[in-house]
């Protein structure tokens, strides 16, 4: 879930005319004086962090002066909290509160509909107050389509006992706070505390906004780096491999970084899951075998090729993990031979030099596991590849004795070179660049790269491949990525065809972590 | 009888033409499915594996009789007006297979389906399969793969993970134990038929003599079936994997969604709730089928 910060979830209730403390944000202490300076009351100083109960650890700080909110800016920027390190704060004016209220919005998965929940009573400790005095709490459902009427809001506020003035001022901010949520498409959208001020104004003293992570493309005005939910910011990893699934709809790549900065010795590996419910009885195998989980990954739903091999490059761009490990349902409806293809392709690429144990079971699984295995002979380290009979813990097991019984080459890693060409035909793709080398080609009496390709785009030409389509048509998706082309010519041509799948920012990651 | 597809279903599949629609179109026909027309905006008069594609699926509807069932494969953005035409045409079965559809859009069409009597499965889903009868979506993605896999015989499956369904199911059948309709309820936060109004279709299905569920944590489904056991409203052996036991229990970032749900959906909550209410937890996933053969040979019900 792509969460929003206070003063971004503010600046949307702003938007609706909902009233907020006058204030800024500030980057730098410097800025926290001058915002103070402005405002020329005392201030709230409030660190911006995605967790809860920011006050325990010292993150809402007051001032009087703005050498004062100064101080305390400086103190709390750069400031580590949980795993986030504190970049921005939050300089508001102080108000005074004469009543605390809490309303929040949720979609609720048993009612199929947003639910408005309104406390009469509001600040910390919310949820414990709205199980010691649920007669406080109010909740009504929302029709999508009709929206929250006036009348409903203040219903729902009489419920817990307001009534006159009071009751059609909160209103109010009730149908605004829906507004919000509705146009931002959000999961969950809080105001706690909402507060009666001393001048009888209703103020938004915090806000939270959670925005649905599928509709995020739809608002680029929100500046949503990267569409989920994460404990900590996105590691650079992250964010190379968020930017392969948003640019390719073709199936579902996931992948998020557990953890970095371990020795060779800590027994991490990488992950590669396919679907959420094997992924995470797989994930159980490995740790059942000892194993820690560097990363979590998952690509399903019927990937294209080239999304595979690029998942598979960015687990491997994980410095001192021991194993590869990939396991998911077991019984896969898609057919796996597009994976064993970007999994064998990535493994040559890499001159996979750990241990790989590959659950590829489903459809096709027999001609997956063949294209696995014979196109990764003869790399540095094993690849083993299981079938739909044998259990992810069964693998585990496997990748356990693997790791165990393992010698790796003292001699150095080699890196693998793109061909060079002599008679190079190309032509592009969705995602990158396909090119026969017809000097090799000439030679090469099968052609197993047209018989491969699964869209039936290439057809011989004086004894060389070359596009049945027009290069235009190959671009805009005729061409579907199997890499049959590559790998049928790695399995038993003369390695003619290359297939370049450029992963924006890999190479220089991968650079600077050596 | 079997649930939500059989030999009466007369299926429409919006977005034939493109990549994942024809694939599947030809999975569900070969397996048996009615599949008897395609819609696709803008490239109706054609014909695709011999059945006709129409523009609209009013087109569709006015033009082939009896259609019942609408599985749409459309990219993700596009699945809210798909699904509010199919329901707007009177369709009252829908499957909508694409993941990552926003949640608001779900909604809306959660809400249309509900004001016209129809039904969507998913989104995100592989979709549902009853054995020897039909197949809406693409699960066991090959007819004659889904035919080896699966047996047929009296137990229904009913999973949050696609991958699961279909390995569930196998294994299974591999141990003997058939099955009357397998469904993958979809992988999202609001499904159109969650768990609970799966396990009601199973109670009314002469088919099926038991349940097996994948739950995962997360959400409400998995306890509002064990409320629908307490209350008499499902009365056949439940057999339940809950997935997730490792996940960390989701750190919560809204009050709103804690003080709707309570203490539901994290995996302690949902075992503990099926526990009290008599359905048979398996604790490792390799067991599901021993599990189910003892539950059955107790009761001595058909498999």
């Amino acid at each position: 879930m792509a969460r929003l910060h206070e003063y971004q979830g503010k600046e949307l209730l702003k938007q609706f005319k909902v009233k907020t403390p006058r204030g800024s944000i500030a980057c730098t202490a410097d800025e926290a004086f001058k915002v103070t300076a402005e405002l020329a009351t005392p201030v709230v100083v409030k660190a911006q962090v995605w967790t809860t109960k920011r006050a325990d650890f010292g993150g809402i700080q007051f001032a009087k002066t703005a050498e004062e909110a100064k101080t305390k800016a400086e103190k709390l920027l750069g400031l580590q909290v949980q795993d986030f390190t504190i970049d921005t704060v939050l300089v508001e004016e102080q108000i005074k509160i004469e009543r605390e209220f809490y309303a929040g919005i949720v979609i609720d998965d048993s009612s199929k509909c947003p639910v408005l929940i309104f406390s009469s009573m509001g600040g910390s400790g919310i949820e414990e107050i709205a199980e010691a005095h649920p007669d406080k709490v109010a909740k009504v459902n929302i029709d999508i389509v009709e929206g929250l009427r006036d009348y409903q809001a203040r219903n729902l506020i009489r419920a817990t006992g307001i009534s006159g003035k009071l009751q059609m001022q909160l209103a109010g901010v009730l149908v605004k706070l829906w507004q919000v949520a509705r146009k931002y498409e959000a999961r969950s959208a809080e105001i706690n505390p909402l507060v009666l001020t001393a001048n009888g104004e209703i103020m938004a003293a915090d806000c939270r906004v959670t925005v649905d992570d599928y509709a995020v493309f739809r608002h680029p005005d929100l500046g949503i780096e990267i569409a989920r939910e994460l404990n900590r910011p996105p590691s650079q990893l992250d964010k190379i491999a968020y930017d392969v699934e948003k640019n390719d709809y073709r199936g579902t790549f996931y992948f998020i970084q557990m953890e970095s900065g371990f020795k060779k010795n800590d027994g991490y590996v990488g992950f590669h899951g396919a679907g959420g419910g094997g992924s995470m009885m797989s994930m159980d195998a490995a740790h059942t075998q000892g194993f820690k989980l560097a990363n979590f990954t998952d690509t399903s739903g019927n990937p294209a090729a080239s999304k595979v091999y690029r998942a598979a490059r960015i687990i491997l761009a994980q410095k001192n993990i021991v194993a590869y490990f990939g396991s998911g349902s077991g019984v896969a409806s898609q057919e796996q031979f597009h994976s064993a293809r970007g999994l064998a392709k990535a493994f040559i690429e890499e001159n996979l030099s750990i241990p790989a144990v590959i659950r590829l079971g489903g459809n096709l699984e027999d001609k997956a596991i063949d294209i696995l295995e014979t196109c990764t002979k003869g790399l540095p380290a094993p690849v083993e590849g299981y079938k739909k009979d044998d259990t992810a813990h069964f693998c585990a097991e496997r990748l356990r004795h693997l790791v165990e019984t393992f010698q790796p080459d003292s001699g150095a890693r080699e890196k693998f070179e793109k061909p060079d060409f002599d008679k190079p035909y190309s032509f592009e793709t969705i995602t990158g660049k396909i090119t026969f080398d017809h000097g090799v080609c000439a030679e090469c009496d099968h052609h197993a790269c047209v018989e491969a390709c699964i869209p039936e785009i290439l057809k011989l030409e004086n004894n060389v491949p070359v596009l049945a389509i027009s290069t235009e048509e190959a671009k805009t998706g005729k061409c579907i990525e199997c890499l049959g082309c590559e790998m049928e010519c790695v399995y038993r041509g003369k390695r003619g065809a290359y297939i370049e799948l450029p992963i924006a920012g890999l190479d220089e990651y991968v650079g600077e972590e050596d | 009888m079997a649930i939500l597809i059989n030999e009466e279903n007369r299926v429409l599949v919006q977005g034939i033409t493109g990549r994942e629609g024809l694939t599947r179109a030809k999975l569900m026909m070969e397996y048996g499915t009615k599949v008897v027309a395609g819609v696709t905006p803008g490239k109706g008069n054609q014909t695709v594996l011999e059945v006709p594609v129409f523009d609209t699926v009013k087109e569709a509807t006015e033009n082939v009789a009896g259609i019942n069932t609408s599985v749409i494969f459309v990219p993700a953005p596009l699945v809210k007006n798909a699904a509010l035409e199919a329901i707007d045409a009177g369709i009252k079965l829908l499957v909508i297979v694409p993941d990552r559809v926003p949640m608001y859009d779900v909604l809306e069409i959660a809400h249309a389906a509900e004001q016209n009597g129809a039904r969507f499965v998913g989104p995100n889903t592989l979709g549902l399969l009853s054995v020897g009868k039909g197949v809406l979506g693409m699960i066991g993605g090959r007819a004659e793969t889904a035919r080896q896999w699966f047996r047929k015989g009296h137990v229904g499956v009913t999973s949050r993970s696609g991958g699961i369904t279909s390995s569930i199911s196998y294994y299974l059948s591999r141990s003997g134990i058939g099955l009357s309709s397998i469904v993958h309820v979809g992988g999202d936060g609001i499904v159109g038929t969650p768990h609970p109004e799966v396990i009601k279709l199973f109670q009314d299905d002469d088919d099926t003599n038991a349940v097996v569920m994948f739950g995962e944590i997360g959400t409400t489904q998995e306890e509002q079936v064990a409320d629908l056991i307490e209350s008499g409203k499902f009365t056949k052996p439940l057999i339940a994997f809950i997935g997730g036991k490792a996940a960390k229990s989701g750190t919560r970032f809204s009050h709103a969604g804690a003080i709707v749900e309570g203490n539901r959906g994290t995996h302690e909550s949902k075992v503990r709730r099926l526990r009290e209410v008599g359905a048979h937890i398996v604790e490792h996933f390799d067991d599901i089928p021993k599990v189910t053969r003892e539950v059955l040979d107790d009761l001595n019900l058909q498999s």
